[in-house]
């Protein structure tokens, strides 16, 4: 087991004048784990999803990563270029919205392949290549690839986005609803994609939902916040099994069982 | 290989008035390498509680369990996670389907995620799935649509898929017939053989008396 938290995160808080939009949040996340962040509308989990990927500025706190070259670095504290090479390399942000996460002028195998290019990459033939290559493994077919997003379906968009991040072989992806607003087979589709990826590449991942059900899917660690704060945590099938918490145990028996 | 000391539980369930429902106090039991321990008492004693304890499933209010040298009670979710994946097994009552995943698959993964190629552990599920019966058209299937006895012997299959130095059976023979129940017992065996501590609930007397080298009744670790 490693002896370095890949990330380590330290009294992380945002407010948004009076409002609390994540108070004290700490953790920690080892290599290969993936770490499921729920809560309600309100709870300040995309607030704190956005605050770990250097998005929104937070008011305190740490967010200390093992870099590859340099050991823990505090990503805080980085000047801008270096934070934004470490968003194009180590780290991967999957948006709930594949819109947002990827550049609907351009096609497919080009949203794939300015990644590479984007960190060095030159050889034309290699990166339609390794385009090609992930369009395979998100399963879109390679007749697309010249194709612009804009005429994919939003189940594509978003398996598109995926392939677009994970091209450049990250350590740490965040994931903000992946599943949301898709029809339920899509999901379902996208959830077990998700899992094989996360599994096969030995990521380590903190993904926000609201959906109980894709935590228990994806995420081996789970952290429980209600307005601002982490009300609980532990163990993914602990907390849903055994939730101590009075909200925790609200929200596990709030959920249909089909 | 086991070691459960003065393991308490009780259940605050805080949206129904705050009810405390206590259903374990001072309990305790080892369980050496080759052993089979039966949890026995009943229904709503606690065997299952105790048993998802141990597992890590449920936490433990009070006390101290051992795994394979590693303390359960207080674990960081890697340590339990690791454990799970490499020296402890648990083959519970129900299979949790996931769809779309194939019963080959949901066989081999354990194997998998400790490292066998991809071969070796689909070649070790094919045998498992084999000798549980599991008709060859239904292994690219998903067990979702399984019957309940094929659910659960693909749910047995996975549970001995990875050769686990401890491992936690509940009701495993619950939803057999006679052949696939004498095949269960034969697995079980087989893993004592090779020095696996094993913790059973079987509410079969017979099946108890086959496996079983000793009994813990649960009942008496009540509050």
């Amino acid at each position: 087991m490693s002896e370095v938290p890949l990330l380590q995160v330290s009294g992380l808080s945002k407010s948004y004048g009076g409002r609390i939009g994540c108070a004290g949040v700490s953790f920690d996340l080892w290599p290969g784990e993936v770490l499921g962040v729920v809560g309600e509308s309100g709870s300040g989990k995309t607030t704190l999803l956005n605050c770990l990927a250097g998005l929104l500025a937070p008011d305190a706190g740490r967010v200390v990563y093992d870099t590859r070259a340099g050991g823990p670095r505090d990503t805080l504290a980085m000047a801008e270029p270096e934070r934004r090479m470490l968003m194009r390399t180590d780290w991967a942000l999957v948006h709930q919205n594949p819109r947002d996460g990827l550049r609907m002028g351009v096609s497919a195998g080009a949203n794939v392949g300015e990644r590479l290019m984007a960190v060095g990459a030159r050889h034309y033939g290699r990166i339609r290549g390794a385009a090609l290559d992930w369009l395979e493994r998100v399963e879109i077919a390679a007749d697309r690839i010249d194709d612009r997003p804009s005429a994919f379906s939003s189940g594509m968009q978003q398996r598109l986005q995926i392939a677009r991040n994970l091209v450049t072989g990250p350590r740490l992806v965040f994931m903000d609803e992946p599943t949301g607003g898709l029809d339920v087979s899509v999901q379902a589709r996208l959830l077990d994609l998700i899992r094989g990826l996360v599994r096969e590449l030995g990521l380590s991942a903190v993904i926000v939902t609201h959906d109980l059900a894709v935590v228990r899917l994806l995420a081996g660690r789970l952290l429980v916040m209600k307005e601002g704060y982490v009300i609980e945590a532990g163990l993914t099938d602990q907390v849903l099994d055994d939730p101590q918490h009075p909200y925790t145990q609200l929200l596990v028996s709030s959920v249909l069982q089909v | 290989m086991i070691e459960v000391e003065g393991v308490a539980k009780s259940f605050t369930l805080h949206n129904q008035g705050g009810a405390v429902i206590a259903v374990l106090e001072g309990a305790g039991l080892r369980v050496a390498p080759g052993e089979c321990v039966a949890l026995t008492g009943a229904s709503g004693c606690g065997k299952s509680t105790l048993m998802r304890m141990i597992y890590g499933n449920y936490l433990a209010e009070r006390g101290s369990i051992l795994v394979a040298g590693v303390e359960v009670a207080g674990a960081e979710p890697r340590v339990i996670l690791a454990l799970r994946r490499e020296r402890l097994g648990y083959v519970s009552q129900f299979l949790r389907v996931v769809p779309r995943v194939p019963a080959l698959e949901v066989v081999a993964e354990p194997c998998l995620a400790v490292g066998m190629g991809r071969d070796a552990a689909e070649t070790r599920a094919r045998a498992l799935l084999t000798r549980l019966r599991i008709p060859e058209t239904l292994w690219g299937l998903s067990p979702l649509t399984f019957s309940g006895g094929e659910q659960q012997r693909v749910n047995i299959a996975r549970g001995f898929a990875h050769e686990y130095p401890a491992m936690l059976l509940d009701e495993p023979t619950a939803s057999l017939d006679e052949a696939n129940r004498d095949t269960v017992l034969e697995l079980i065996g087989e893993a004592k053989g090779r020095g696996a501590a094993i913790v059973g609930i079987f509410h079969d007397r017979a099946v108890r008396a086959r496996v079983a080298d000793r009994e813990v009744d649960v009942s008496c670790f009540a509050p």
